[in-house]
């Protein structure tokens, strides 16, 4: 069964030949036709510090100005900025969409720099992504913004790269269409630059950096792709300012010593770039992001998310029953988790309810010892009330003993001194 | 009406050009990519037997598709109704096709015809399952499209109307592929009973609501001319013919009669021209795009809604789900959960808490309770006991004071007696 699924266009048919014209020659027409009809459609993301003039060769690139303040230094984080234009040329309309960084290399700790521009372009597959697995979709009519190529401006210091530049170029190479441009290059002299190019190249191969490489499988550009490849990475100069050279305006930078033209290639790769970028490539570009990168992110994503071919040939896979399988689990452990609440619950309960039982034991015990000390001290008191009445009581007794000897006494006393009285008077 | 699906109309910034950029080319970059390419294309054949089907692909597409080692379908006796595909490559112009023509013999030949239309049905689905597999894969490879980009329906000539299974297996097939209906052998009609049986046709088709192949409107007016030229003599009506025979000194294809011939190319004979250039040189990717834009995806949704929605869900729900991706659905009802589960657990928490603060406060009030009662005993005790202390001291009082007294009186006593004793001596006693 392998075969059918790996099978290259027509075979398994047998070529015929023909006995006349047919007209099936117009295909590539009808084709271009609809696409023409129907518009175009490109995003580019301009990565690289503030000041590298990348607003400037976007609108030196695309003959016209875009939107855009010159941004400060002193962004806390990078940003990232869309602006969708449509531009026409002849009867060719394209949707451009231009994304720039803004606060890239500006912070002291660069270290989350590239994050934000990794999760840029994630976003945009993961929404192309959802589309395409709507059960009612609109593919036709869907605005694609995933991004087809990334500029990525090199600072024209002449030595080498930057640490920060060889960390974002690694973590986009797997996502994007990376095509690093020297930038300002007005600044580096021709031997310098030279020297520069190769430095950078082999920075990017050592560290296993995969930057785009123009095609060269059509014959028709296999040639010029090929040099060009060679070029990289381009030096451009950017400019909307035109000076007079000749009897010709062109676009160029004044400077006391001499005017650098911009579409002058002994200037700078300014030409180049627009060739390979629009001229000739852009639909390549845009080829590898959908059938490379977008495949890539989305194998990636799937797989995340526990989806697998059910076999690793070709035999049928039926979506169905691996979204009825994934759904399945996926509800099963949401009540797994449920039920793992309530159980939690219940065991906080039953011990909380023995913490306080204890407690009020606790309690009890501590009063019912009180009680009893309390009974004890009750029992003294009434001990001592006892002795003390006992005591009393003998006090009373003495006393009403002593006195009634008293009055015994005295009525003796009183009828001795009676006798007394009596022998007197004999 | 088939729905075609409309561009998206976004308001975004307008920009003028200044100057030279060069996307103007892309045209070419695209054609350039789709020739390198190749491209592919299936064309489905129902009729019964007999109405120069064959004849007509081999004529179309000027080849022997069926030939001596390849017979076709018409040649061979068939019991059922079979669904067969021939693939075939031609190029033309540096322009590479896969052509794949899908046969149906044996349909409509039967006595008992019902439910010929099935395996026809079945071969069309399954060719939209295969894609749908294949583009749902995690790893997506060489996605090659067998769907059936155009069914060409063969009508009997029979001047009068459509039959009933002609009517019927267009409107069991017309949502599901793109349905050219064709009236066969044309040359048995003279051109007035053409136009009437044709009149009839279309006449059933709207009253029956069978949506055949609808040209797109173009905004050329030259082309606009021509589709409206075209919609006018529809359903086409083709004679089919490779012999080449020799009319008024020009090699012309045709069929010979004894009283002419009839010629294939000819657009006073017949329309056979019309469908050429209409299905191969204008409208072939328009073909395949309403197969891939509306058919296809309206199989997948289809397909795709009774696995998620699980049938018989209430509607507004499903409505819901229909235009979110399974992922995004399971998702959403992932978070849905957290928040229920994040609820839940606040709620018991609360539960709980009260629970045992209530719980808490009643042992407090209890302890408070005993304390008190405790308190009370004790300042009772204790008072108790100072009443004690008071009856004590006051007793002790009382027994010293009287023992003083007694020790006076004692005292008294002893000097009294001390006193008599004394006058006794004296003699005063007697």
């Amino acid at each position: 069964y392998n075969g059918t699924c790996l099978a290259k266009k027509g075979e398994g048919a047998r070529a015929v030949p023909l006995a006349g014209h047919v007209g099936f020659d117009s295909m590539p027409d009808q084709l271009v036709n609809k696409s023409v009809n129907h518009g175009f459609c490109f995003n580019i993301l301009c990565v690289g510090e503030t000041g590298l003039g990348k607003s400037t060769l976007m609108d030196t690139l695309f003959n016209t100005k875009f939107e855009g303040e010159p941004t400060q230094h002193n962004q806390p984080g990078v940003q990232l900025k869309s602006n969708t234009y449509e531009l026409q040329e002849s009867n060719v309309r394209l949707k451009l969409t231009v994304v720039n960084t803004v606060g890239f290399g500006d912070q002291i700790n660069k270290e989350d720099s590239y994050k934000s521009i990794v999760e840029f372009i994630d976003t945009q597959f993961e929404a192309y992504l959802q589309e395409e697995l709507k059960i009612k979709r609109t593919l036709h009519s869907y605005h694609d913004t995933r991004i087809h190529a990334c500029l990525y401006f090199i600072a024209p210091t002449g030595h080498s790269l930057k640490s920060l530049d060889l960390v974002t170029m690694k973590k986009l190479d797997s996502k994007v269409n990376i095509i690093p441009i020297i930038a300002k290059s007005d600044a580096i002299s021709k031997s310098e630059l030279t020297k520069f190019k190769i430095k950078i190249t082999s920075e990017l191969v050592s560290n296993g950096v995969q930057i785009y490489q123009f095609p060269t499988d059509d014959e028709t550009v296999a040639e010029i792709n090929s040099t060009m490849n060679g070029h990289l990475p381009f030096a451009v100069v950017g400019s909307t300012e035109e000076v007079k050279i000749g009897n010709k305006m062109v676009k160029a930078r004044q400077y006391p010593w001499g005017t650098v033209q911009v579409e002058n290639e002994n200037h700078c790769d300014f030409v180049k770039l627009r060739e390979m970028l629009i001229r000739v490539n852009m639909e390549d570009l845009r080829e590898q992001t959908h059938t490379r990168h977008y495949e890539l992110y989305r194998r990636c994503k799937l797989e995340e998310m526990g989806f697998k071919d059910t076999d690793p040939d070709c035999k049928p896979f039926s979506l169905q029953e691996t979204y009825e399988a994934k759904r399945n689990e996926f509800m099963g452990d949401l009540q797994k988790k449920e039920e793992e609440m309530r159980q939690m619950f219940v065991q906080r309960v039953k011990e909380k309810e023995a913490e306080l039982k204890e407690a009020e034991k606790e309690l009890h015990e501590k009063f019912d010892r009180l009680k009893k000390l309390h009974q004890d001290e009750k029992k003294k008191l009434e001990d001592k009330k006892k002795s003390l009445d006992d005591e009393l009581n003998g006090f009373k007794q003495k006393k009403t003993a002593a006195e009634l000897l008293q009055s015994q006494a005295q009525q003796a006393g009183g009828s001795t001194t009676l006798k007394r009285d009596k022998e007197r008077k004999k | 009406m088939i729905e075609r699906p409309e561009s998206a109309v976004a308001s975004i910034a307008q920009r003028n050009l200044e100057g030279y950029v060069g996307f103007a080319n892309l045209p070419n970059q695209v054609y350039r990519k789709s020739v390198k390419r190749g491209f592919e294309f299936t064309l489905m054949v129902v009729g019964e037997s007999g109405l120069g089907k064959s004849t007509l692909i081999n004529s179309l597409f000027l080849t022997d598709l069926y030939s001596k080692d390849y017979p076709g379908p018409s040649l061979r006796i068939k019991k059922t109704v079979q669904v067969e595909q021939s693939k075939v490559l031609v190029k033309e112009g540096g322009v590479q096709l896969t052509l794949t023509i899908v046969d149906t013999p044996g349909f409509g030949d039967a006595v008992d015809n019902s439910n010929c239309w099935q395996p026809v049905i079945n071969y069309i689905d399954s060719k939209c399952e295969d894609f749908l597999n294949a583009e749902s894969r995690v790893n997506r490879r060489l996605m090659p499209d067998n769907r059936v980009h155009c069914c060409l329906y063969f009508i009997a000539p029979s001047g009068h109307g459509l039959k009933p299974l002609d009517i019927e297996f267009m409107k069991r097939l017309h949502d599901k592929v793109n349905v050219i209906p064709l009236i066969a052998k044309a040359d048995t009609l003279t051109p007035e009973e053409c136009q009437l049986f044709k009149k009839q046709i279309m006449k059933e088709i709207q009253e029956h609501k069978i949506q055949i192949y609808e040209f797109p409107d173009t905004e050329d007016d030259e082309d606009s001319k021509l589709i409206r030229k075209i919609k006018e003599r529809m359903p086409l009506a083709v004679v089919g013919s490779n012999v080449v025979i020799e009319v008024n000194g020009k090699k012309v294809r045709g069929r010979q009669y004894p009283w002419g011939v009839a010629e294939v190319e000819n657009g006073e004979h017949c329309d056979f021209t019309v469908l050429r250039n209409m299905l191969i040189r204008t409208h072939m990717q328009d073909l395949k795009d309403v197969t891939n834009n509306v058919h296809y995806e309206n199989y997948r949704s289809r397909k795709l809604a009774a696995v998620t929605c699980n049938g018989g869900v209430d509607t507004s729900k499903t409505k819901n789900q229909m235009t979110r991706s399974p992922l995004a659905q399971m998702e959403e009802e992932r978070r849905e959960h957290v928040m229920k589960m994040k609820k839940m657990e606040t709620e018991m928490e609360q539960v709980f808490e009260m629970k045992v603060k209530e719980k808490k406060q009643k042992l407090k009030d209890s302890e408070a309770e005993l304390e008190r009662r405790h308190e009370q005993m004790k300042k009772n005790l204790e008072a108790q006991y100072k009443e004690l202390e008071e009856k004590k001291r006051h007793h002790d009082e009382e027994k010293s004071n009287w023992e003083a007294q007694q020790r006076i009186l004692e005292q008294q006593k002893l000097d009294a007696s001390k006193t008599m004793e004394k006058n006794k001596k004296k003699g005063k006693i007697f």
